[in-house]
């Protein structure tokens, strides 16, 4: 381990006070650090570095393995059902992460507006969040094949009287719609809290001048929020990228594999007996999340300000 | 990297009458009737969904194959209830939800709070800041990254079981807590812990009596998150827990999915009670559960 090392530019005049305490107390602090790192090693690091090690091998899961090198690579990228996975995956996370800022946006605009009942509804629209995800979906898997094709024949509108559920190109469509009704409310309050944050000069300054309500919402709110909407688009990806629960529910990967997403295919490899070749998936599914994580961070620095 | 609370500003500050126009301030402090409407509908794309589950549970079996999913239940029935409670073995699973989510939060709050302590008063030693950064690493690695291997570790040292699965999920809440924890102790004034120190209190006392005391409002907000996060988990112990019998209760509704088959009522009435803790902590929690959605995403 590191032997603490004061910083080069670390004031002496300010440390000299509390110096000797801190010197008696060290081990203490040390303490209180090593059970959160040793259990981090432990069950976050060890299995990243064995998966990693792994993915370069001909396991199975078991037994003995040989190193194979990238062989396992080379294989994904020419692998129709991974190649699909990934592509579904993309596809579904772009248009989700778009439909859930746009109603997310709108209703922080309406639930900071002057409307009555404002408390009461802002804790119904949060409701979706805290429900778990495999379970709603397994309510909204009895609506999509029970209660719309008999809406829709009431209607008469052909396209929905089957159940969309099992039809392969519009499964995906139920997948968005439970995986945006669970992620308005988190994107909603974080747009609440930027709106908010506008000092309400702005607006009366701007009503003075004769600014419609909606020039109001262009020219103030829009701009001012800009900040977070960046932080939704990049955190809802980056957590769509990693569908599961809700589509286990919805539609398990089908009809056929037409809503496979990766998580899905990773998962695979405790049965199909490509136990490494997943491994391998695993880590470029982790490159690509990491990629993710590295754009956040530079898009987001110091673009919001509280 | 601000993380004070969102200055809020009070609704009152903006129905301020304005110099405009006479009638302008009386028009604009009136509720904007046709937007509270229009929300009002939306409220119902949650609504509908929870109705239907509530209504469907209370359900008899032949009232709830009918088709019809918006019918107020005729004549009410708790044998959807019962069924279901027997079926899944409720009280089990309960159990098993409640063990791995009280251990969760419990270690989340003890682990975090403890490392952001000693990382935020020791910013200056190499060691606490790359620690901390070293935690936050897991931000950047999903569940399904790390499940093929963890699932195979977690067998090979026996904890294919809750509490194995109560260890992750505290290892995946320990990012955002420690990050959350290490913020709010950076705006908190040393002096007081000097003064204490010189008063003869250990570093364990000044944790225990004044620190973590004074992290309230920053627990409450890990903590439900911690809760909510392990009570709706559906991947970790489907992948990690290998008996059955010892599931939670997101993963009971999958394995029981086959067997309610057209049982619609005894299947929602499942699916009420495994969603019904969550939602009765949310309505008693909520203050901290949007404060801590907004405190997650501006750090």
């Amino acid at each position: 381990m590191a032997i603490p090392a004061p910083l080069p530019g670390r004031s002496a005049a300010a440390r000299t006070g509390a110096a000797p305490t801190r010197r008696r107390t060290e081990t203490t602090y040390y303490l209180f650090l090593v059970p959160a790192l040793a259990l981090f090693t432990l069950a976050i690091t060890l299995p990243a570095v064995m998966g990693i090690v792994l993915s370069f091998t001909d396991s199975v899961g078991f037994g003995e393995h040989e190193f194979i090198g990238l062989t396992n690579y080379v294989a994904l990228f020419s692998d129709p059902a991974i190649l699909a996975s990934y592509g579904f995956t993309a596809g579904f996370a772009l248009v989700t992460v778009i439909v859930v800022n746009v109603v997310a946006f709108g209703l922080a605009v309406g639930l900071t507006g002057r409307i009555r009942a404002k408390v009461a509804m802002r804790t119904i629209f949060v409701l979706p969040m805290v429900v778990s995800g495999i379970i709603i979906a397994y309510v909204f898997n009895f609506l999509f094949s029970n209660s719309l094709p008999r809406l829709a024949s009431a209607v008469g509108f052909a396209p929905l009287e089957q159940s969309i559920l099992a039809n392969p190109d519009l499964a995906w469509v139920a997948v968005v719609v439970v995986t945006a009704w669970q992620a308005i409310p988190s994107a909603m309050l974080i747009y609440i809290a930027g709106i908010l944050a506008i000092p309400g000069e702005v607006y009366e300054a701007a009503s003075i001048d004769g600014a419609s309500p909606g020039r109001q919402l262009r020219s103030i709110t829009l701009p001012l929020v800009a900040g977070y909407v960046l932080i939704n688009l990049v955190i809802g990806f980056k957590n769509f990228l990693n569908a599961y629960d809700i589509i286990v529910g919805l539609t398990n990967g089908g009809p056929g594999t037409a809503t496979r997403s990766v998580a899905m295919t990773i998962f695979s490899g405790f049965t199909g007996g490509d136990y490494a070749y997943q491994m391998a998936n695993a880590t470029l599914f982790f490159l690509v999340a990491l990629a993710l994580a590295l754009l956040q961070l530079r898009l987001t620095r110091g673009k919001v300000s509280v | 990297m601000s993380l004070a609370p969102v200055t809020v500003v009070p609704a009152d500050r903006r129905d301020a009458p304005t110099t405009g126009t006479p009638r302008r301030p009386d028009r604009r402090s009136r509720a904007n009737v046709p937007l509270t409407v229009v929300l009002a509908l939306c409220t119902l794309t949650v609504l509908v969904p929870l109705y239907v589950t509530v209504s469907m549970a209370f359900k008899t079996t032949s009232q709830s194959v009918d088709g019809n999913a918006f019918s107020l239940p005729s004549p009410p029935s708790g044998s959807g209830v019962v069924e279901a409670w027997l079926l899944t073995s409720f009280p089990r699973g309960f159990a098993v939800s409640v063990l791995v989510t009280v251990l969760t939060v419990v270690g989340t709050i003890v682990l975090s709070s403890l490392a952001a302590y000693a990382i935020s008063r020791n910013w200056d030693r190499r060691f606490f800041r790359w620690s901390f950064f070293y935690l936050l690493g897991a931000m950047f690695l999903p569940f399904p990254v790390l499940a093929l291997s963890q699932v195979k570790l977690t067998g090979m040292v026996g904890l294919d079981n809750p509490f194995g699965v109560a260890v992750l999920h505290v290892m995946f809440q320990l990012s955002f807590s420690t990050l959350l924890y290490t913020a709010f102790l950076r705006s908190l004034p040393e002096e007081l812990e000097e003064s204490a120190r010189l008063d003869g209190a250990t570093t364990w006392q000044v944790f225990t009596r004044l620190v973590f005391p004074l992290l309230a409002p920053m627990s409450a907000t890990v903590g439900i998150f911690a809760f909510l996060a392990s009570w709706n988990d559906f991947m970790m112990p489907s992948l990690i827990t290998s008996a059955p019998e010892l599931q939670t209760l997101p993963v009971l509704q999958s394995i029981f999915q086959t067997q309610f088959s057209n049982n619609y009522n005894v299947a929602f009435a499942s699916y009420l009670m495994s969603m019904a803790p969550a939602i009765v902590v949310y309505l008693f929690t909520q203050r901290w559960v949007m404060a801590g959605v907004t405190q997650g995403a501006i750090k």
